[in-house]
């Protein structure tokens, strides 16, 4: 499904502040691969998602999506197929737009848009119906503005119009570290739902290490721009927050320097 | 003075369009756009050049309105494309079309006086239809005679031209295309996640916005009866006094509301001005000073009334509690809190 092929990106390049953001990584997922991605700050995790998401172009290598090569394909064209939820819960949706035209938006993200009302009566039923299954009470708010809503509501919004359209590749970028322990582990359970539902291709940034294992089939480690660590199905399930900080230790020969991560 | 506040009611109404243009770029897409001082001239020149040329006038006013769309749609380019800065966008491309409109024109000032246009041939239509004779019979009826206007078409048709294309943009922005194009103002980060092309949208906003404003300038050329180099200069705050007074008085709840603020803004901000220039010492030449005092007044206005409005909530709140106190804790207490 997806497949990062020799990604490399340099910022900076020729000046003192040269930094190797993602150094020569492969990456290959299948179709209903869920993979967590863990690392400290600056390992180069929001870069590789933002070279998948095309707000970055690789300096080196290509994205593949479906097999087709999707390198130079702008931004807003890869969107139509790559769903996206994002760290900041302002970032995901329009503040001083309705719930329902909020969702419109999203539902036209796969056609080509023209004169036809964003929200007619049929599209409000739809969504009606979507909203419910996040047990907010939304569905009753859907003349409701955004900007209204709690940080954990619009990420659960987000994580609705990110996904309810079956995007091919879903990328998560810690979607759940600015919400309070309750309202992330809601939208974690919400996440973990919708995923299953649809059987989405993901990749999900964490720093969370509890998160990172109790969610998807796949784990991997970055480090310094380079997957240092790979767990799949069967390793996974044998891996415990203890054995993930000692494996970084053994690699690095150093501690995770990264404090939320060792504390969580 | 009737016959002065009827003459603002009906630049009022003409100016409204211009006032819904600076809406949609500066509340809309969130873009200070400078290009109005320039496109509203461009309205007026191409109009104004047609005209006297022997074009149909409403086909010159149509050809008024897509040269603003193409002004508003390369600032757009400008902005996207150039990534040059929204404000030097629409400076850099205001001061163009000062000269290029000195180019469509031929000279600085065309007069259009004693030919036919939009506004003489909607006022014949008006004649025909013989509701001037009704008003006026109903106006001596009531023992209003002193107060007679010439006609009262322009207002009345002007007021529902500006209604129509209200309604046609309230319309449009709750299209597909209207709520990405609100979304582009509001969230690009997020819009752009959903396949918007937020340049595109940006450009086509712009130019829609120009549209409007280059309709305005047409038309207002065609009111006063020439069409001059300098008309358009400030006209970026006339719009912005407009939308600010709009939605300062008659409230910018959802679009529908604002919409009709606005044009509401822009009449009530002629009136005013009208007023203002019968103050004995104010010239003609004060009327920028006056309108920069408008606009500084409909900002600043809202947010003392506010903070008067907190502090008075504040001492009530302070002076419940004292009373609760003196009186005995318990339930009064508890009365004062469900109170809020």
């Amino acid at each position: 499904m997806l497949q990062l092929n020799q990604i490399y990106k340099v910022f900076n390049e020729g000046t003192p502040d040269e930094k190797v953001a993602i150094n020569h990584i492969n990456l290959h997922m299948a179709p209903g691969d869920f993979v967590t991605v863990i690392g400290s700050n600056g390992a180069g995790k929001s870069t590789v998602m933002s070279v998948i998401s095309g707000k970055l172009s690789p300096d080196l290598g290509s994205v593949n999506i479906d097999g087709k090569n999707l390198t130079e394909m702008s931004e807003h064209k890869r969107s139509s197929f790559i769903g996206r939820v994002f760290q900041d819960p302002m970032a995901g949706t329009a503040p001083s737009m309705t719930i329902e035209e909020n969702l419109a938006i999203a539902y036209s993200r796969v056609k080509n848009r023209g004169f036809g009302l964003g929200v007619n009566r049929k599209r409000r039923d739809f969504f009606k119906e979507k909203l419910e299954s996040l047990h907010l009470g939304l569905e009753n708010r859907l003349q409701a503005k955004v900007g209204l809503l709690s940080g954990g509501e619009r990420q659960a919004l987000s994580l609705l119009m990110a996904t309810f359209t079956e995007p091919k590749i879903l990328l998560l970028d810690e979607h759940t570290a600015a919400l309070d322990p309750s309202r992330a582990e809601l939208v974690t359970q919400l996440t973990k739902e919708i995923v299953s539902q649809y059987g989405l291709t993901t990749l999900m940034v964490t720093h969370n290490m509890q998160q990172a294992l109790e969610l998807g089939n796949r784990l991997i480690m970055m480090d310094k721009g380079q997957i240092i660590f790979e767990a799949d199905q069967e390793a996974k399930q044998e891996l415990t927050v203890e054995k993930l900080l000692n494996e970084f230790q053994r690699i690095r020969g150093e501690k995770m320097n990264n404090d939320r991560a060792v504390l969580i | 003075m009737p016959i002065a506040i009827f003459g603002s009611l009906e630049a009022g109404a003409l100016y409204a369009l211009m006032a819904l243009g600076v809406y949609l770029s500066f509340r809309i897409l969130d873009f200070p756009d400078l290009t109005v001082d320039g496109s509203f001239v461009t309205g007026g020149a191409v109009a104004a050049i047609m005209i006297v040329n022997g074009f149909n006038p409403f086909i010159a006013t149509i050809a008024a309105i897509i040269a603003g769309f193409l002004a508003g749609c390369f600032t757009g380019l400008l902005h996207t494309k150039g990534k040059i800065n929204a404000l030097l966008s629409g400076i850099l491309m205001m001061i163009a079309l000062y000269s290029i409109n000195l180019r469509i024109m031929g000279k600085s000032n065309i007069s259009m006086l004693s030919e036919e246009t939009v506004i003489t041939k909607l006022t014949e239509f008006w004649k025909g239809l013989k509701i001037d004779d009704a008003i006026q019979g109903g106006l001596s009826a009531i023992g209003i005679s002193g107060f007679v206007p010439k006609t009262w078409a322009i207002l009345f048709l002007m007021v529902i031209l500006a209604f129509i294309v209200k309604a046609g943009m309230d319309w449009f922005l709750k299209t597909e295309l209207g709520l990405a194009l609100r979304a582009t103002g509001d969230n690009e980060t997020m819009v752009r996640s959903f396949s918007v092309d937020t340049d595109f949208y940006k450009i086509f906003g712009l130019g829609l916005s120009n549209a409007l404003v280059a309709f305005s300038g047409a038309l207002v050329a065609q009111y006063n009866g020439f069409s001059d180099v300098g008309m358009g200069i400030g006209m970026i705050v006339i719009g912005l006094a407009s939308v600010i007074i709009g939605e300062a008085i008659f409230g910018a709840k959802n679009i529908i509301r604002a919409t009709a603020a606005v044009i509401g803004g822009a009449i009530l901000y002629r009136i005013i001005v009208t007023m203002a220039l019968r103050v004995e010492f104010l010239e003609t030449g004060d009327m920028k000073l006056i309108t920069a005092l408008i606009v500084i007044c409909a900002l600043v206005l809202p947010k003392v009334i506010d903070r008067q409005k907190e502090k008075q909530r504040k001492r009530k709140r302070l002076k419940a509690m004292k009373q609760a106190e003196s009186e005995g804790r318990g339930q009064n207490l508890a009365a004062v809190k469900s109170d809020l």
